[in-house]
Formats: structure tokens, sequence, C-alpha cells
């Protein structure tokens, strides 16, 4: 490769360049998430003239990561960055923590509970019936229907008030 | 040489079991009693698929990085096929291209899924199991299977929830579905005593006493049995032979449709 060495960039701003565009690569599960409001992109780092983007998965069996993956690179080439890496990191793990108020925000106005915070119920208690507030009509007379929904991330509640049904976003 | 050894045949092990009891729950999709719960059993088979994939990712870069020396002791571990493939070993051969004898998973998850309350009650023991496991794992000195283990017990946590909430239903609720839960006890005792053979590299996992890591898995599944008017079995005789390769005969059957695209279209891709 032919490295010029007269017109480097320098790297804290490409960096900064980077992060920014990866706020409009969306998490296909989710799309109206963008990769960074879900917390998943970890770093970004300049090794040896490569830029490298390393991302978590949410759960382990995420078969979105890939896709993920393909569209932080082809959306990085679209502003010219033909040679960058993206590496997943297992540790440490994903946590419902680093989704951003912003995209918080975003999933409420898009009918799903965003997550509570986690001390509430990530644990073993049994029967535990999180207090999770309706998305539309901000009720918290809410009843869970199952611990698991359509995609790894959700659950399926049903509101009370407004009898409609809608995801939340489990804490994790 | 012998460390090295264990750390791939244990690395093996937790993605056995994951990746069976995956390919096993997953039989309920689009059969569940009810879609909420068909989501569910499908959602924690995709949880053990992606834990399975992560073990299997590892014992495979090890694999790669061995000496010929560590290449020729685990061997017989692995697939015969892929050594026609002239490229590197990958989490997909693993999984797709090993024999029977090669599986070091329980006899538990290799069985027939049998009615929901037998798929119940032998996820919350593989749960159980592995919840705390996973605890001490993560403390492993290993940074990897460390790092796995993190990532898993989250969903494990879930995992443990759920089916210990279905225990307790099913056990506590009408005559038809206690009797069920008590016959799906009475049939799968027997391959519980498996899970707390030492198997797990003591280096790997520090503090994981076998007998510690069995008393507290008695003393969950008591409390939970306890909640769902069922008895605690006598402890009777117990099968094994799993972690050394001899399985049911049900394991072949797994393998034999979970494997058919790979061994017809060797590399096949999509
Ligand atoms: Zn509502």
């Amino acid at each position: 490769m032919n490295k010029t060495t007269q017109h480097t960039p320098d790297p804290a701003l490409v960096k900064q360049q980077i992060w920014k565009i990866l706020e409009e690569v969306n998490d296909p599960e989710v799309p109206v998430l963008s990769v960074i409001d879900l917390g998943i992109v970890r770093d970004v780092v300049f090794n040896d003239y490569q830029y490298e983007v390393v991302i978590t998965p949410t759960y382990s069996g995420c078969p979105a990561m890939d896709i993920i993956s393909m569209n932080i690179r082809l959306k990085l080439m679209e502003y010219g960055y033909k040679d960058v890496k993206v590496k997943q990191v297992l540790s440490p793990a994903w946590t419902t923590d680093w989704m951003s108020e912003a995209g918080k925000e975003k999933l409420k106005a898009f009918g799903i509970a965003p997550p509570n915070p986690k001390q509430q119920v990530c644990s073993t208690a049994l029967f535990a019936d999180e207090s999770v507030q309706c998305p539309r009509c901000s009720s918290y007379n809410t009843t869970r229907i199952s611990e698991f929904g359509s995609t790894a991330c959700k659950s399926l509640y049903r509101c009370e008030n407004c009898k409609e049904p809608f995801d939340y976003f489990k804490c994790h | 040489m012998q460390s090295t050894y264990q750390l791939i045949k244990c690395t093996l092990h937790l993605a056995d079991n994951a990746l069976i009891l995956s390919q096993r729950n997953s039989e309920w999709c689009g059969h569940g009693p009810v879609l909420e719960q068909d989501i569910a059993i499908t959602n924690i088979s995709l949880d053990l698929l992606g834990q399975a994939k992560n073990f299997y990712a590892y014992a495979a870069a090890l694999y790669n990085g061995f000496s010929d020396d560590e290449k020729n002791a685990t061997d017989h571990l692995i697939p015969r096929p892929w050594k026609n493939y002239g490229r590197e070993l990958n989490e997909d051969d693993l999984a797709f291209l090993r024999d029977e004898n090669q599986y070091l998973n329980f006899l538990m998850p290799e069985l027939p899924r049998g009615d929901w309350a037998f798929t119940i009650l032998r996820q919350f023991f593989f749960s159980a199991w592995q919840y705390d496991l996973y605890t001490n794992l993560i403390k492993s000195p290993d940074a990897t299977i460390a790092a796995i283990a993190d990532k898993s017990l989250k969903e494990v946590t879930y995992h443990l929830r759920w089916s210990s909430e279905w225990v307790i239903r099913l056990g506590d609720g009408t005559d038809e579905s206690h009797a069920r839960m008590q016959n799906a006890v009475d049939d799968l005792w027997m391959y519980t005593g498996e899970m707390f053979e030492p198997f797990i590299d003591e280096a790997l996992a520090p503090d994981s006493d076998t007998k510690l890591l069995q008393q507290s898995w008695v003393n969950r599944v008591k409390n939970i049995f306890d909640e769902a008017n069922l008895g605690m079995p006598v402890s009777g005789w117990m099968q094994t032979g799993g972690t050394s390769g001899r399985h049911t005969e049900h394991l072949g059957y797994i393998l034999a449709e979970m494997q058919y695209i790979q061994r017809t279209f060797p590399n096949a891709t999509w």
C-alpha cells in the first residue's frame, strides 16, 4: 500500500468523524435505533494505518451481527473509508444501560417501551412483575404477557388502561 | 500440552451441551402450547445457539493455534471431513462435521423433546446447572471463557426464571399438569447425576468444586419443587457416558438431521 506522509489526516479527527457516520447505521431488527443509540459500538481505533470499529452483540445468538458489520463497512465506504475493519468482542457484556437517552426516546415514539434501569429486575426472582410504562398512554397499569418477544431483546406486554399490546425492550 | 487438551475439551463440552439442547428445543417451533411460549422456547434455543457458536469459535481458534504435538493429541475430537478442506478449522466444522462419539454433551439434552412438561423440566435442570457454572466461569483465568460466560449468564438468568415459573405453574396446576410434571421428574432424574461428575478443568473454573455445584443445584431444585408441590426424588442409579462420547441412540438422529446439508454439500454457504 502506498502511504503518503504529506496528507495523513489526524486520526483523532477521523475517529470523531467515523463515530458521527455510525449514527446513520441502523439496527436491522429495531430500525428506529442506530448502532450508536443501541450502545453496541464500543470503540473506534486507529492501528497500523487501518481503522477498526469494535462492536459487541446484544445477545449471544443475535442473528443481526454479521449484517450490522456489513452495513457499517458499506456506510463508511460511502464516505470514502474503504479499508475499515469491524471487530466483534464479547467482553464487557452489552447492557441496556449503554443505550443512549436519545435512543430511549426514539423507542418510545416508535411504540416500544424503553428498558428500565437495570437494578430493577435482572435477577432470578420469580414472578417479579416489573412496572413497565405503556409507550402509548404512559400508564403503569400493564401486564407482562410473555418474557420473550419477537426478537431476543424484547418481551411482550399489554396495557390494561388503553388495552393495547406493546413490546418492551427488556433490561439486560 | 495436557492443559491445552483439557481446555479445548471443556470448551467443546460447553458448546455441545448448548447446541444439542438448542436443536432439541427448536423442534417446538410452530408446535408450542400457545404462541407466546412457542416464541419463548425458540428464543431460548437461539440464545443457546449463540452460546454454542461462541464456544465453538474459541475451540476452533485454539486448535488453529496449536503446535503439531497439541494437534495430534486433539485429533480424535476433530471432524474428519474437514481434513480434506485445506483451510483453517471453523465453528461450523465443529458443529456440522463431527461424529456422534466426538460429541461431549451430557445425555440429558439429547433426549427426545417429550411433552411440554418434559421440555420445561429439562430446561430448568439445565439452566440451573448453567447458572452456577457460568457464575464460576466468569472468574476463569482464561479471558475468552470468562467473556463468553459473562455474556451468557444474563441470558441464562432469563431461562432459569422462565423455566422455574413454568415448573411451579404446571406442578401446582391441574391434576393433569401435575401428573405430567411428576412423570417428567421420574424420567429425567437419572440424567441429572452426570452434570456433577468432575469434567470441567479446575484450572479453568476456580472455586468450582463439583460437590458444591451439586449442592447449590439441589437446593435450587428443592426450593422450586416445594413451591410446585413436587417431591424431591431419592437419589438412585444415574446414567452417564456423554462426556466420554458414549451417547443414547437419540443423538445420532439429531445429528443426521442437523448435519444433513453440510454432509451432502460440503462447504455449502448461503
Ligand atoms: Zn396504554
